[in-house]
């Protein structure tokens, strides 16, 4: 009989050299804590829209419970064709070009897994989301992070990805507006970024979650540039723009040799994404503008408020122009960001996450997310100055 | 509607500092436009949201159809004008449909709402009918839930 593998061992090796999450160690002690003040948070504070909520009730009354074709409803891919080309300025066959997912997360994992062959390359700007580094080791594939600029208020540029370009590259991610920074991607970047793209053959990523939260200017999709929607997998979903996080819905939209790799996989591992989401997800869908441009306007607010109160208190913030984050240095107050994330939790109860948590060019910074109400934003905002007051006084 | 008089509407303590930072604009502008909208009239009150079936207070709330004569020069408006300075009259608007004014009216008792429909109201020259309807509790009001949601528990920390 031969002997059971050890316990490491019996982990595939790019599982288990893996590190766990930078957000998951730091959620683990906030969660231990009363009446903590969170601005860690990556998720609308807002309960889905309530005529969405009904029409999910409504489709289980009328026992709407089984699966749907593998794509998703056609309904639904119908209805998102329509949306996308008012919003995004792409059009999209509904039969084969788009793919309804569980969450931007699985579009992501299928989009890495139906193009890489192991040792493939694929470029991303950081900091960044946690999941892209993760997502391509686990599809075989090789991470190659982009450090960002802090004096370019960390946006891409097409300079820096040009440097990051080999022959085994074959995609990259865009991820604006941005989690952790709140930048956006200023369309002539985009357009270099994009001429590149196409004059190395790469498949551009565009997670572009976040796109309807986008304040000053209007969004501009890598995927309706001329020439590159067949080279473009589009990636968007209901979680932020009608906070639907936890319904689990995302969608990936692209040339349908692509959708239809990516629905390979998604078939013999997913089924279909959960019918009483796609229903939910219809009705958010009637009359999209009058929920998104009520929460835009709230977060706005709030973007303008945060940001504001930063400079109040001198502390160094490019302003955010999307997403619902701020990115503040307090570098120069002679911390790290983790030990300021760690001493403003333990001082002042606010949790922020630490910049580092999306890669090391977030060193010095901490994410703050103003996805929390106006009055926590408030109070979390004297706390913060507070603290940063008191370790001014010390380095006197 | 101007962005600075949805954030009042939503919370009038909102102070002119916080509003300034909330609008990207300076204190000394938003106190101006706020003192403009006062003067104008374009802001005629601050108060506060009570829920009164949490305090025991017996108040008795009535809502009022009322069926009235419009008038040769001045249609409703002159009769309108006479019941609203009635302080029992809470709210008063002018409606389409099957009949003209709607009141809401607030007594202590029933038998003095009663009394204000049957001496007051029903009295005035010009008015033909009325239907009053009791209140019998309140949900919401001005947008404002009368009861706690039940929180659900979000992660304090998420990606």
């Amino acid at each position: 009989m031969s002997a059971s593998k050890s316990r490491p061992d019996r982990i595939a090796s790019h599982v288990r050299d893996m590190p766990p999450s930078g957000i998951r160690d730091f959620f683990d002690i906030v969660s231990t804590m009363k009446d903590v003040i969170s601005l860690g948070i990556g998720e609308p504070d807002f309960v889905t829209p309530w005529h969405i909520r009904e029409h999910a009730i409504y489709s289980l009354e009328r026992g709407v419970t089984s699966y749907t074709s593998n794509l998703g409803l056609l309904k639904l891919r119908k209805a998102l064709s329509g949306y996308v080309e008012k919003t995004f300025h792409v059009s999209y066959e509904p039969a084969n070009e788009i793919l309804i997912t569980v969450g931007v997360s699985e579009a992501l994992d299928l989009a890495m897994r139906a193009i890489l062959e192991p040792g493939d390359e694929v470029i991303y700007h950081e900091p960044c989301y946690v999941s892209y580094g993760p997502v391509i080791t686990f599809a075989y594939g090789k991470p190659v992070p982009i450090q960002t600029k802090p004096e370019n208020n960390f946006v891409l540029s097409a300079e820096q990805v040009a440097e990051a370009i080999t022959p085994r590259t074959s995609a990259i991610i865009l991820n604006y507006p941005n989690n952790p920074t709140g930048a956006t991607l200023p369309e002539k970047e985009l357009k270099a970024i994009a001429a590149l793209a196409e004059k190395h053959d790469l498949i551009v990523i565009a997670d572009d979650i976040y796109a309807e939260l986008t304040y000053d200017g209007e969004h501009v999709s890598a995927a309706s540039l001329p020439g590159m929607k067949n080279r473009t997998i589009f990636l968007h979903g209901f979680s932020k723009a009608w906070a639907m996080t936890g319904f689990r819905l995302g969608y990936a939209c692209g040339p349908a040799d692509l959708i239809g790799a990516m629905m390979k996989i998604h078939q013999y591992t997913m089924l279909c994404a959960p019918v009483t989401s796609q229903e939910a997800a219809l009705e958010a869908l009637k009359n999209p503008d009058v929920d998104i441009q009520e929460m835009k306007t709230e977060y706005q607010r709030r973007r303008n408020f945060i940001h504001a109160s930063f400079s109040e208190m001198g502390v160094a913030c490019p302003r955010p122009t999307g997403a619902f984050y701020a990115f503040p240095y307090v570098g120069d107050l002679g911390v790290k960001s983790k030990d300021f994330a760690y001493g403003l939790l333990d001082a002042e109860k606010v949790a922020v996450v630490p910049g580092t948590a999306f890669g090391p060019c977030g060193e010095g910074y901490v994410r703050c997310s103003y996805a929390t109400s106006m009055d926590e934003i408030k109070e979390a905002m004297v706390r913060f100055k507070r603290y940063v007051d008191n370790i001014r006084a010390r380095n006197k | 509607m101007d962005e600075l008089l949805k954030l009042l509407k939503k919370n009038a303590l909102e102070t002119p500092e916080d509003l300034a930072r909330m609008l990207n604009m300076p204190v000394e502008a938003v106190k101006a436009k706020i003192a403009e909208y006062e003067k104008s009239g374009v802001i005629r009150g601050y108060q506060a949201v009570v829920n009164h079936d949490q305090l025991d207070l017996n108040l008795v709330t009535a809502v009022i159809e009322v069926k009235v004569t419009p008038e040769r020069e001045g249609g409703f408006n002159h009769i309108a004008d006479r019941i609203s300075k009635f302080k029992e009259v809470q709210s008063l608007y002018l409606m389409s449909g099957t009949f003209d004014l709607l009141l809401f009216v607030s007594g202590q008792t029933l038998k003095e709402v009663a009394y204000f429909v049957s001496d007051k109201l029903a009295t005035i020259p010009g008015v033909l009918s009325t239907s009053t309807h009791f209140m019998l509790k309140t949900y919401k009001e001005n947008g404002v839930l009368m009861h706690v949601e039940n929180e659900h528990e979000r992660l304090k920390v998420s990606p």
